[in-house]
């Protein structure tokens, strides 16, 4: 029936069309405020980062070590037994040189977000964070890091207290 | 004949005014383990597929369909999200299983309402942004203009909406899942600051979190559970129209309708006289008496004076929202629907503790996903 | 099982911003979906909506706000939603209202209207991130296509040259495609020189936001029977979600579409996919999704769909004819309508109506397939005539 079809529906419309008023709009600005109970697992975690640790749980199910936290195994689905300090070491899983902001604004500096498998948790376990330290063009997959902190002063309880993951000397 | 399907197993979380010490995820593990030993089921090997039901906006992330499926044992499952209310999915994980496609279905709801730091700012946002968003109005106020509507067509009084509010706060008292329940006088909640007149501030149901799951099965897989099954024999569901110029005001057209499809599929033709009870939405004080008189449970006009009869009291010829209702339980979002059902399957298994009503056989559950919807469920459950 | 057939669709031109609300795009496609079907509201029993994050349009609850125009006025009507996968996820979710028992003639309509979000629609997806681990750290939604990309890059040593013939193609598609957005004639070297947004991810790897609409009207058997002569049937479904710690996944491979289609195929009772289908519409929001997608279908071995793509087999006239629409690279992402126009495509493309995109010796059956979440979810319907 597309052979059919002369006149398909839909006005598209350009930016112009809105500037100049021939379209009319009505703009709302949403007042949304949440304030997310961490609960125990990711509450744990974020205290861990205050001091300088990062926390795992560990499942006698399946004998994984799984980061970030969760009080429960997802594939054992049973709770999940005791805490493990992983360590602030990892390898780069995946990463990319990310030049725009949210609204595809450009950025000066390109961030570089990753998935970082940590040290001390069970195989494939990664976080996303940033690296810092390091040219974009040096980044590899597979490249060793290790967690830049901010100062214990200055750290809140935010994934944020981690700065950057810097690459290892020789990694 | 479609294969006869039933609930096998419920659980719940905690129902509270506030969970500061459980992430959403936690307190959804918390309700799946618990309808998972009831049921006897491990989710991990005997569920066939998931439903769970969210907005949004009521969690404050985009697209939060994505972090269900780990705390329900579904990871790596067919697992979807409806955005509607919990008995929106518990007629979907019954058309799954009448499909031949799922034996076993588990059905999830929760609210987190008191993650919600402005919750009146984000309701308002489901207004409609052109005609309507930008009055500026607090979101009742539509709850208003509709009970004064519907008192003027049907008769029903300010004073007998009161007596909803009385009731269910005081049948609360008895149901240890409630969190507001209280003994109030007819005076008290005449007597209460006016939130939007004809409403008081004592006719609005408050917030609370919890969540519930329950896991629903077909005949065929029904033999191989521990759960008592509890049967559903029909179920309806209904959208009016979200204008607000061309609803009609003061009838819940959406909730007849939804009983329609309900009744005929269980057979039903007397509603009052083939249910024993009903668990109805209460959002509002005056929605059970609206509800009640859409459901066809009485006649229109009629709802009100039931109430000052005594029928509708947990010692009356029908009682309604023994539990509570969402005034005396808490308002749980789009678990609302799940937390009525909940409610009548304990009755029929005997173990609602100091609600329980004898020798009840059928029950109904109804609800509304609240304003500005005009969208309602209706489900019928049975005594094996 | 019961059959249940495909009678109708409709779709709306995809734009970058469409004049009309959302109510209008999906009245629009929805009645176009009857027309096409000799229906009209009357004959619906049920209404299936699918639309993704309420953030785009900026209305919670936006399955009630969209409803009327949906054609849902006091009719039962629910809205499905498993994020950039809905467009997929809608007609099965129709298949199960019908299969039931409990209806027989159901309207499956999607809609998206991104351009609501200011000042970009980007900014909805934010919020898709955890609140708590992820989002204090910035991201945009690039970064998971990016990482996705590089992970699946690296590990089958596919070049960008070799992903870019993906959005070469389905852009030169799109040009026979009335309702497109973005067909264009382009080389390898155009996707390549264009601005890079997230290596490896440049904008011509990526498919637009849009605004837009489709349907399609559903019907059991009997149904079928009487008001169509050339139903297209619905052989197979499947869907599966993964965790969502998604940095504990490979992301090299989308397993969980394999999962959703294994389920499809043993429904279809398809034993050998690479034979038994003859055409398929991968969800292709950026251009190595496509690679992807084909890798989880099962339709060729784990890095090989670069190669099947070089050697031109997923060309309209190759022996797998892949996104003949245009995709939403060409045609244009308007997110859950993004997907059924995929399911619309097969429509057309299955009863020989798709004009200018008619893929040669008519195809017997074909696969849609949708994505979306958290790199997490695959949701895949097959239909034959
Ligand atoms: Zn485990």
């Amino acid at each position: 029936m597309t052979v059919k079809i002369k006149e398909w529906p839909g006005t598209a419309l350009s930016s112009r069309d809105i500037e100049e008023g021939r379209v009319l709009t009505v703009r709302h600005k949403l007042k949304a405020e949440y304030a997310w109970d961490a609960g125990v697992a990711i509450g744990r975690y974020l205290r861990e980062l205050k001091n300088g640790r990062l926390v795992a749980r560990r499942c006698g199910g399946c004998d994984r070590i799984l980061l970030p936290p969760r009080m429960f195994c997802e594939q054992c689905f049973v709770p999940t037994d005791e805490w493990v300090y992983v360590e602030d070491t990892g390898t780069v899983n995946t990463f990319s040189i990310c030049y725009v902001r949210w609204d595809v604004a450009r950025l000066k500096e390109p961030l570089l977000p990753a998935v970082i498998n940590v040290d001390g948790a069970s195989p494939g376990m990664g976080i996303l964070h940033l690296l810092g330290e390091v040219r974009p063009e040096d980044v590899h997959i597979g490249m060793r890091v290790r967690a830049v902190w901010k100062s214990p002063g200055e750290r809140e309880g935010a994934i944020t207290d981690i700065k950057y993951w810097k690459p290892v000397q020789g990694g | 004949m479609p294969e006869r399907v039933a609930i096998v197993g419920v659980g719940h979380s905690d129902i509270r005014s506030i969970t500061p010490g459980l992430s959403c995820k936690e307190m959804m593990y918390e309700a799946a383990a618990r309808a998972y030993e009831d049921a006897g089921v491990n989710p991990r090997k005997d569920v066939d597929s998931f439903i769970c039901v969210s907005e949004d906006f009521w969690e404050g992330t985009s697209i939060y369909d994505e972090y269900v499926p780990d705390q329900l044992g579904g990871a790596l499952r067919p697992v979807h999200t409806v955005t509607g209310d919990g008995i929106h999915a518990l007629a979907c994980a019954a058309m799954l299983i009448r499909t031949g496609m799922a034996r076993v279905v588990v059905v999830e709801g929760h609210s987190k309402h008191s993650d919600m730091r402005t919750p009146a700012h984000i309701h308002n946002f489901a207004y409609d942004p052109i005609y309507h968003r930008p009055l500026e109005a607090h979101p009742h106020h539509l709850a208003g203009l509709e009970m004064n509507r519907f008192l003027h067509v049907t008769g029903n009084t300010r004073e007998q909406c009161g007596l909803v509010v009385k009731k269910n706060l005081a049948n609360a008292l008895l149901n240890p899942r409630a969190v507001y329940g209280a003994r109030v006088s007819l005076e008290d909640v005449l007597g209460a600051p006016p939130a939007f007149t004809p409403l008081g501030e004592l006719d609005i149901a408050r917030p609370a979190d919890g969540g519930f799951v329950m896991v629903v099965a077909g005949e065929r897989a029904i033999a191989g559970l521990a759960g008592e099954p509890v049967w559903i024999t029909g179920y309806g569901w209904c959208t009016d129209t979200p204008a607000l110029d061309s609803r009609q005001w003061g009838e819940a057209a959406y909730a007849r309708l939804a009983a329609q499809q309900a009744y005929r599929m269980a057979g039903i033709t007397d509603p009052f006289r083939e249910l024993d009870f009903a668990e109805v939405d209460d959002s509002f004080s005056y929605k059970e008496l609206e509800h009640l008189e859409a459901l066809r449970i009485c006649r229109p006009g009629e709802a009100g004076s039931w109430l000052e009869e005594g029928v509708t009291l947990p010692s009356g010829d029908f009682p309604v929202n023994v539990s509570g209702g969402s005034l005396g339980v808490g308002h749980l979002l789009e678990a609302t629907g799940l937390h009525r059902v909940y409610e009548v399957v304990l009755q029929l298994r005997g173990q609602a503790g100091g609600n329980q009503l004898p020798d009840v056989a059928r029950g109904l559950a109804q609800s509304w996903r609240n304003l500005p919807t005009t969208t309602g469920c209706v489900v019928i459950l049975e005594r094996a | 099982m019961a059959k249940v057939a495909v009678v109708g669709a409709g779709m709306t031109k995809f734009v970058r911003r469409a004049q009309e609300t959302g109510r209008e795009l999906s009245w629009q496609a929805a009645k176009m979906a009857l027309d096409s079907a000799g229906l009209t509201l009357k004959d619906v029993d049920a209404v299936v909506i699918g639309s993704a994050p309420d953030a785009f349009d900026g209305v919670h609850m936006k399955g009630e706000y969209l409803a009327d125009g949906s054609g849902a006025w006091r009719k039962p009507c629910i809205r499905n939603f498993v994020g950039g996968a809905t467009g997929v996820f809608a007609p099965i979710q129709g298949w199960y209202h019908i299969a039931s028992g409990q209806f027989d003639t159901v309207l499956v309509v999607c809609e998206e209207k991104m351009s609501s979000c200011h000042p970009h629609p980007q900014g909805a997806f934010i919020t898709i991130f955890d609140h708590t681990t992820e989002r204090p750290l910035g991201p945009n939604l690039l970064w998971i296509f990016a990482l996705e990309m590089n992970r699946y890059m690296t590990v089958h040593g596919i070049t960008k040259e070799e992903i870019a013939l993906v959005a070469v193609k389905n852009k030169k598609n799109a040009l026979d495609h009335p309702c497109a957005q973005l067909g264009e004639e382009l080389t390898v070297e155009d996707v390549l020189n264009s601005e890079v947004l997230a290596w490896p991810v440049n904008r011509l790897d990526v498919s637009p936001a849009s605004d837009g609409a489709a349907a399609v009207v559903m019907c059991a058997e009997h149904v079928a029977k009487r008001v169509s002569d050339k139903p297209v049937w619905v052989e197979g479904v499947g869907w599966h979600l993964d965790t969502a710690y998604w940095t504990n996944r490979d992301l090299y491979y989308p397993r969980y579409v394999e999962y959703a289609a294994r389920m499809a195929y043993e429904m279809a009772g398809i034993k050998e996919p690479r034979k038994e289908i003859h055409i398929v519409e991968p969800y292709d929001p950026f251009d190595y999704k496509e690679l992807h997608h084909l890798e989880g279908l099962l339709l060729c071995e784990r890095g090989g769909a670069a190669r099947l793509t070089a050697d031109g087999v997923t060309q309209r006239d190759g022996d797998l004819p892949v996104c003949p629409s245009g995709g939403l690279l060409g045609v244009g992402n308007p997110i859950a309508a993004a997907g059924l126009m995929k399911v619309c495509e097969l429509f057309w493309q299955l009863r020989g109506e798709a004009g200018k995109r008619q893929v040669p010796g008519t195809p017997r059956r074909g696969l849609a397939q949708a994505w979306g979440d958290l790199m997490q979810v695959g949701t895949v319907i097959i239909l034959g005539r």
